[in-house]
This record gives structure tokens, sequence and C-alpha cells, in this order.
């Protein structure tokens, strides 16, 4: 509580600005439902969502739009981009991470008030997901245990569905990145208190927005347990999408799990308003 | 508006006066613990005090943030980090409207609407007499709760000078222009925030400037070290220097930058750093050092249609401007609703909560060392938590009453400053965030 009030970090050294991409998918006219903001983890992005979700998500309504995370930067470094792009949309966003998109969301909602917020396939622990990689790509997994970069390859990321030529050119647009740490100095001293698995502290969302997770059982970077701890800590159940690898919205059968996103979404957004 | 004005009770809805920052912020929390918000506005648009076009507005064309961006922005709706350190009024304007948008609080405000009155009737309720700006009949509503957020750098607090004036005499709050400054001989009257960037325009514009102050201050300038300064001093109350080491440090960065100010003229202070509300300056030293400002001490009386000065001296300026602040005003409440003392100065707990009216709270009258969007943010976040609790556990309710009517001022306003009209509600911004802590938590909501 009294990190949210006293936030000595953000006035004694405010995150350097960046020039950020935010690719769009607009409605024609004026949209009842609120803009959409998808984030992804470091190693994919906007275009990831351009593919396929962002102008599934228009064409029902929703004005999309889609962030890559910069290069470099600490945790607090992409909490604080996803901050200032939802708060330059016209209304009142609701936040979409994905992998370790998912976690920067986690932390975006203790910051902004979203009108919702959806976490797919996300990575919030260090074991439930390093653990299920390790296991199944042992050499691109490893160097991320000392903080090295982190390698996922096909199988992690898609399922067999997905034919190979288009995974190849997926694979292709990748990056590989060092996974996300929080800033040590302003993390430092909750984690000694509570030296948990959690790659940041758990936040307390402002504005008590709604909060879905979504994940597949056969990802191989996210396992099943996570998910359902995931969605259990915001108070529900993980809607999942057997048989679909980690890339939800690149791998094949990426429509159902929009759908879901926005039938959902719907729905919750019709019971809250007056 | 989605119900119909006829029904005169509102019920659970809440009423919010005053649609500037703070009104902004406090429709918006409210909201978001629930409550049916109706806010009343005198001008037709949202902005308050940093809508230039209101006409109460104080500010003028070259006003900027006193406070950094980071220190003063709403904490979950930053301004964005492309602005400057610190940015235009109309750019603070901008921010406010987009804020209003965001969030969808224009539906809430009805425009063009200033509340007559607003009378407890017994069980916390409140009715509330609004009467259309341009005139009109009036009409009653009643609340379960009434919030002010009406401002108090509106209401111009004039200096009784006798005699006659043979020039202009305005009041800071009538200056908006540097054209009116132009091939003057100008005179302005206080060492606040505003007469330091008048006299600094003055001495761009002016052919004279005398600049009077009662006493001495301690300008800061807006950079030290590389870092907006109000950021520097953030990073020292992180390292909890006590405060003799932070004046200590004040004095010894002025002195190796502008200086010792007494050597232009200007009074020695008779306060230490940190003991008046912050004057943040960097451009009137310079000013003083080039001779375009002159200081002088306080004006006594007009004499044969001049100004006449406490060391005897008599001045001949074309136009006086006087920079003295403002008076917090609540026409639409009975004083003793806010323990108004005689002079003026509501006696409120937190500089917030009504202390015999539970459901009477007025946000954002502060003056903080820092910006006031965050403070007016979190104290409009506790009375929007204060009113939930009460209406659902009045138990608890009671409990946290009683233990926060128990505390005294000195428990939650440390900060020792000059005891003048101008540090009625002047508050350190940490020492006030920490307090409001404490309240919230003592009113989290039962999981």
């Amino acid at each position: 509580m009294s990190d949210e009030l006293v936030r000595f970090a953000d006035w004694i050294s405010p995150v350097p600005p960046v020039e950020r991409e935010v690719v769009s998918r607009l409605v024609e006219g004026q949209s009842e439902q609120p803009p959409l903001l998808f984030v992804a983890g470091p190693g994919l992005g906007a275009w990831a969502f351009a593919e396929r979700w962002l102008g599934h998500a228009a064409s029902r309504g929703f004005p999309s739009y889609a962030l890559t995370p910069r290069d470099h930067g600490d945790l607090r470094a992409h909490v604080h981009d996803v901050v200032q792009v939802a708060a330059s949309l016209p209304r009142q966003a609701v936040l979409i991470g994905h992998g370790t998109g998912a976690l920067v969301v986690t932390q975006a909602l203790g910051r902004y008030p979203a009108k919702g917020a959806v976490l797919a396939a996300p990575v919030l622990s260090t074991w439930g997901t390093i653990g299920t990689a390790l296991r199944t790509n042992p050499f691109g997994t490893i160097p991320a245990v000392f903080g090295g970069r982190l390698r996922l390859n096909r199988r992690q990321l898609f399922s067999a569905a997905l034919p190979v030529e288009e995974a190849d050119r997926y694979l292709a647009r990748m990056t590989s990145e060092r996974p996300l740490r929080p800033p040590r100095k302003t993390m430092a001293p909750r984690t000694r208190l509570a030296p948990s698995k959690r790659l940041a502290p758990r936040i307390r969302p402002v504005g008590d927005p709604p909060v879905l997770v979504i994940g597949s059982p056969d990802d191989r970077v996210v396992s099943r347990k996570s998910l359902e701890k995931a969605a259990t800590s915001y108070g529900g159940a993980p809607l999942l999408f057997p048989g679909m690898g980690h890339d939800l919205m690149l791998d094949a059968g990426w429509a159902e799990p929009i759908d879901a996103i926005l039938d959902w979404l719907t729905k919750e957004l019709s019971a809250t308003s007056q | 508006m989605q119900d119909t004005p006829d029904i005169a009770d509102r019920r659970d809805a809440v009423c919010v006066i005053g649609a500037g920052a703070s009104g902004l912020a406090t429709i918006k929390n409210l909201r978001e613990h629930g409550f049916a918000v109706d806010c009343y506005e005198r001008e037709t648009s949202v902005g308050g005090a940093w809508n230039w076009r209101h006409d109460r507005s104080p500010v003028y064309a070259a006003t900027h943030l006193i406070s950094s961006r980071p220190v003063t922005e709403f904490p979950d709706f930053p301004m964005p980090d492309s602005w400057p350190d610190y940015p235009h009024h109309s750019q603070v304007l901008s921010y406010l409207e987009r804020y209003a948008k965001h969030f969808g609080l224009v539906e809430q405000i009805w425009f063009g609407t200033e509340v007559v009155s607003a009378v407890p009737v017994g069980d916390g309720r409140w009715d509330v007499t609004t009467r259309s700006t341009g005139g009109g009949a009036s009409r009653g509503q009643r609340y379960a709760a009434g919030i002010a957020a009406n401002g108090h750098n509106w209401s111009p607090a004039k200096p009784e000078i006798p005699g006659e004036f043979r020039g202009e005499l305005i009041h800071s709050a009538q200056y908006k222009d540097p054209a009116q400054l132009r091939n003057r001989k100008v005179l302005v009257i206080g060492g606040g925030n505003t007469g330091c960037d008048i006299a600094v325009e003055a001495a761009q514009q002016a052919t004279t400037v005398w600049h009077s102050t009662r006493r001495g201050y301690w300008y800061a300038p807006k950079y030290v070290l590389g870092r907006p300064a109000d950021q520097v001093n953030d990073r020292l109350l992180r390292w909890r220097l006590p405060l003799r080491l932070r004046q200590w440090l004040y004095r010894r960065t002025l002195a190796m930058t502008t200086g010792d100010l007494t050597r232009f003229g200007v009074p020695v202070p008779d306060h230490r750093p940190y003991e008046s509300h912050p004057i943040v300056n960097s451009q009137l030293p310079y000013y003083l050092g080039h001779g375009r400002i002159r200081p002088v001490p306080d004006v006594t009386r007009f004499a044969d249609g001049k100004v006449e000065l406490s060391d005897g001296r008599r001045i001949d300026p074309d136009l006086v401007i006087t920079a003295t602040g403002y008076v917090p005003r609540f026409e639409f409440l009975a004083p003793e609703l806010l323990d108004t003392e005689p002079d003026g100065r509501p006696d409120l707990h937190l500089h917030a909560f009504a202390r015999k009216h539970p459901t009477l709270a007025v946000v954002g009258l502060l003056q903080p060392d820092a910006g006031l969007l965050p403070l007016a943010h979190w104290q409009s976040v506790a009375v929007a938590r204060w009113l939930r609790l009460r209406h659902e556990d009045p138990v608890r309710a009671a409990a946290v009453q009683q233990k926060e009517s128990a505390r005294p001022i000195r428990s939650w306003s440390r900060r020792r400053v000059l005891p003048t009209r101008r540090h009625w509600f002047e508050v350190d911004h940490l020492d006030y965030l920490r307090t409001l802590v404490s309240l919230l938590r003592e009113m989290e909501p039962a999981q």
C-alpha cells in the first residue's frame, strides 16, 4: 500500500522515454466497445498480434492496438510503456498480455485502472515456466536460467496443425531476448521479505477490473498448473484451448481464443455498466 | 444524463462540486467505488483553474508547472512522457480533458450549473440547491454525500493599501498577457510563485520593474544537479536525511549557484529553507543580477498618486500588480459545517473531512511541496473508501471515525512553516501520503 502512494522510483528516476511502436486496427465510426491493448513479451512484437488477432477484434467492433516492447529495459520500463500507451488511448482500455507480456500487464494493472485484463499463456513465475521449458527444450532454456537469452523452438510455440513453413516464418521474425527481470533496486526489499518464485510481486489491480486467464494445457512453456495458479490468484479458472501451442495468437486455431476473449469481455462489460 | 432530473431524491448518489482536476479525480474514484455521481460545474467545460477560458482561472499566458511532471501527474493516468519536465498550462488542460474523456466522466457533469447551497438534512444526507449559471429557476436534489472540489485559487486576496493611486492597480488574477506589461513601469507585489513569474516577465517587457516583498524568501532553481529540483529533493527524502541536513544542503546548493541574493537588495529570509511554501524560479536571480528587477520593501500606502514604501521611498509605477494570492471560499456551505474559524480558515481533518459531518468532504484544499494532483487523487480515494465503508460496515466505520477524530493536526502535519494565511493548508507531500496510507489501510475493504 505504501508503495502505491509513495512512489520514489517514479519521482526520483522516471523511466527514460523511448519511441514506441504501436500498431492499430480501428473501427469505422463511433465504437461502443472499449479499446484493446495487446502486449507482447520481449522477443515478439506488435506484428504477432497484427497477423491475426488485431484485425479480427476490430471486425468485431473493438478498436485494437498492439505495443512492441522496447529493446532492453527492465520490467519497470515495460510497465511504464504499457501504462503510457493505455493512457494515450481515447477511452479506458482492456489490457491483453501474452507470455511475459502478461507479467507486464499484471504490474501495469497496479498503475492504470484498466477496463478489464486478459492474461494469455502468462509467464508469471520462474519455475512454472522454466521447468516446463527445460523439459521440452533444455538447450534453449538453460542460458535463461542464468539470466541469458531464452530460445524457444517450434514445438513449444506452435501445434502440429500449423504448417511448418508458416511456423518457420514466424520463428524467423522472433528475436531471442533475456527474460524480463524486475529492477533490483526497487523490488529488492519485497523479494527479501518473501522469497517467492514469482518474477514480480503480486500487485492488486486498481479499480478492480475483471481479469481472465487463458492458455493451453498443451503449452510447452507455461504449465497447466501455473495457468491454474494464475487464474486462482485473480479469483477464477483458466479458459483452456487444448491442442494449441504457447503462441495462441499465431497458432492454427487462433480464432478460438480471441473469440472467447471478446465474448467474455462483452459479457463482463455489460454486467458492470450501469 | 441517464437519470430523469425530475426526481429530487438521488438516493445513494454523491454530489461533487466542481469539475477541475480535484473534482474530476473525485468523480472517477467515486465511480470506481460503485457510486453514482452528479457533478455540478459553473463553467461550460472541465479543467477548473487550468482552463484559461474560465472567468475564475488564475493562469496567465506563460504559466508552467512549478513542480515537475512525474510528481504532478495523477498516479493512475500519467502525462505523456514525451512532454517537457515542466509542462505549459495548456498541456495541463489538455491532460485534464483527456482524463475526463478517457474515464467517461463528462457524462456525470452538469455544466453551466452552480451550487447555491448544500444543507444537511439529518442521517448524513444533503439537500443541494443548484441553479443555471445564466440565471433561472433553482432546483433541489437530495444526495447521500457532498464533496466540495471547488478549488481555492479563484477568489483573489486583495491587500488593502490606503490612499489613492494614479495608475492602474490589478490583482494577478487579472494578469493574463505580457502585453499588459510592455513599455510600462511595473510594480509587482508578492514574493510567491506568481509574483516571481510576473516580475520575471515584466523584466522582459516593462521599462522598469520593482518587486516588493514583505520578507526575504528562498528562491529555488527549477534544476539542480542536472535534474528537476523537486526530484532531487525527493531523493533526499528517500534517503531519510534529517531536516537540518537538508536545510544545510539547500543553503550550500544555493551558495554554489546563485549565491546570496541580499547583495542585490533582497531582504534576508526570516525563516529557514523548507519553512515556507517552495518558491521555484530560476530566472528571478538572473534578472536581479541584470538589474532588470529592483527589489523593494513592503508597500505602506499610496500618496500623491504614487507608491510609498516602508523605507519611506516613493516610486511612481504605471501599473501595480498585487500577486497576493487567493482565499478559500465555500459560499454554498454555512461556515460552521466546515468548522470555519473567524478568519475564514476551515478546520478539517486532513484538510479534507468535515469534523461533524461524516458525509461532507473537501478535495484538493492543500498546498503541498510537490504536485497537488496525486494528493487530490488519494484524498478522493480515501473519501470514496470512507463512504463505501460507512455504507457497508457502519460498525467498522464508527471505529475508524472515532480513531481518526482523536488525531491531532500535529500527527499528520509536522511541517514547520511561517504562520501566515499562505500556509494554512501547507503539507509535506510525503507525510501527507503516509498518513493517507494508514487511513486507507484502516478502511481496507473486507476480502
